[in-house]
């Protein structure tokens, strides 16, 4: 695979979640352009992508529950509501900054 | 796709969607309104007086980092007049709250705030990393939560303060109401809609001026501001009725983000239907706090003096007798009752043997309705709804070696009636 079929991205994990990436809040990532089917990856495609390639945690469950990001962690793409770019259907681009913030911990 | 345009200033563009309206806004007009949101709680429920001397509970988390924050901005905007100290407990939980407490500290300078840290080692002689070496992990957020309720009030009164403002957020009040109809607890439902719990006869009032605020909007809030904010969980297990209540909450929402605020309105409508002498606190507080009797000179009577505050402890029976006969109370009391006679064997009571009855009327038949009264424990005299306050309890079982089981269900905590079954399980293995 050539380097004009990866895309880099920077995902951030915040407000705890950050303990299930290796403790690490940001990740720059190089991913592929195309999923194995051809077509442009999505966010949702990078959700599972992150849970199969880039948590070495094994509770997947507080990330993913029932094949969606779980209820209560709220995703931004370049800061705004994913609500508003077409949640997991949103195609990533170039630089892309991806945050994923849970509101379930500490209070 | 063409990005959104904020549905307020029609220019930036939307970064926020409302999950109580599904208004798109951009960040400016996102913070503006949340801002003006949480100003208009606090004016229309007259939460503070000028000159008020406030303690923010703060825990270096998201909830009252945003509080400590927003209060700041509005104090200083609107000329509430008000004196913002930052208060923290230190459970003594290393590797969790030590973190945390470094949080609190950096907020103190950054809000320009005095900070006051009062520990669980120096109040109880206990920190709750030796709590759980005692007891196991299994009820310890008991006693976290019993103490540090009571530990706020003792910050405040250190710091001569009457009157501690905590983080809760619309999800929390929205999940504390499902967790009591879970349980058919009415009068502690009632209590738990309340914007400000404490009267007349308190020293210390408690209030939530977050609580119709959504906690997603919190976090963006804190992120959009880059507030200094601690994320870490416990290292000790939550409690499992809780964590369910939690998840049905974030659940709901994600289908109908209205839900929780509907939560909070249906369970304020609720509490009105549970009759005032159950309760312990006026009718009108769960919607408007009337601060003429709030803020009256009984206050400043001291402990002592309010235990003669409303009613003592001892007069169940005959409470039960008069509600029993007071018309007005009956006819409110119907959905109630009804909830109460469809409730079989829900009383943990009936399921400890070795309970003293201390309140006899409360372990009679069926569920009764049990009546909420502010007064001062005997032992240590901070506000408890009953004779000697659950710290107490709590504190004396450990000091024996060994937790006790005595613990009322009618009493403030969330907790106390699952700590009954684990106690009991506890007292069994011990035995």
């Amino acid at each position: 695979m050539t380097s004009e079929d990866k895309i880099s991205i920077l995902v951030e994990f915040t407000g705890g979640l950050e303990m299930l990436f290796s403790d690490e809040r940001k990740h720059k990532l190089s991913v592929p352009a195309k999923d194995d089917k051809g077509k442009a990856v999505t966010v949702g495609w990078l959700v599972d992508y992150l849970c199969e390639e880039v948590m070495k945690d094994t509770r997947k469950e507080m990330f993913v529950l029932d094949g969606h990001v779980r209820p209560g962690i709220l995703v931004l793409i370049n800061d705004a509501d994913w609500e508003l770019e077409g949640e997991a259907s949103h195609a990533l681009q170039p630089n892309d900054n991806i945050l994923f913030v849970s509101t379930l911990h500490g209070g | 796709m063409a990005p959104a345009l904020c549905a307020i200033c029609k220019d930036a563009r939307a970064l926020i969607i409302r999950p109580k309206n599904h208004q798109k806004l951009c960040k400016a007009c996102f913070i503006a309104i949340f801002e003006a949101e949480i100003h208009h709680t606090i004016t229309t429920t007259s939460l503070f007086s000028p000159g008020d001397r406030i303690a923010i509970g703060a825990s270096g988390g998201k909830d009252s980092t945003v509080l400590a924050s927003v209060l700041k901005t509005l104090n200083e905007r609107y000329n509430y007049g008000l004196d913002l100290v930052l208060l923290s407990i230190d459970e003594g939980i290393k590797g969790y709250r030590d973190d945390s407490l470094e949080t609190v500290k950096r907020n103190a300078v950054q809000y320009d705030m005095p900070l006051k840290i009062v520990g669980y080692d120096e109040l109880y002689g206990w920190t709750m990393d030796q709590v759980v070496e005692a007891i196991g992990k299994k009820s310890n957020c008991t006693y976290c939560g019993v103490f540090r309720r009571q530990a706020l009030d003792r910050g405040a009164k250190m710091l001569g303060i009457k009157h501690v403002v905590t983080g809760h957020n619309a999800d929390d009040v929205a999940e504390t109401i499902l967790m009591n109809l879970l349980r058919g607890d009415l009068p502690r439902l009632a209590r738990s809609t309340s914007i400000v719990t404490g009267d007349e006869s308190s020293e210390v009032r408690r209030s939530k001026p977050l609580k119709y605020a959504y906690e997603k909007e919190i976090v963006l809030y804190a992120h959009h501001k880059k507030l200094d904010y601690f994320t870490t969980e416990c290292l000790y297990s939550p409690e499992a009725f809780r964590g369910s209540a939690r998840s049905l909450i974030k659940n709901l929402e994600r289908v109908r983000p209205s839900a929780i605020l509907d939560v909070v309105r249906s369970g304020e409508d609720m509490a009105k239907l549970v009759p005032e002498e159950v309760t312990g606190i006026s009718q009108c507080k769960s919607q408007k706090v009337s601060l003429s009797s709030a803020d009256g000179e009984d206050e400043a009577a001291g402990g002592c003096g309010s235990t003669s505050g409303r009613n003592s402890g001892g007069e169940m029976a005959d409470m039960e007798k008069r509600l029993k006969e007071d018309e007005e109370a009956s006819a409110r009391e119907i959905d109630v009752s009804a909830v109460a006679a469809t409730a079989p064997n829900g009383q943990p009571h009936d399921r400890i043997a070795k309970v003293e009855p201390k309140k006899p009327a409360k372990q009679e038949a069926g569920r009764k309705l049990t009546r909420q009264t502010l007064g001062t424990c005997k032992k240590c005299g901070y506000m408890s709804s009953q004779d000697v306050c659950k710290a107490c309890v709590l504190l004396e079982g450990l000091n024996k070696g060994r937790p006790k089981m005595e613990i009322e269900v009618s009493a403030e905590d969330e907790e106390s009636s699952t700590l009954r079954r684990e106690m009991e399980g506890l007292a069994l293995a011990a035995g």
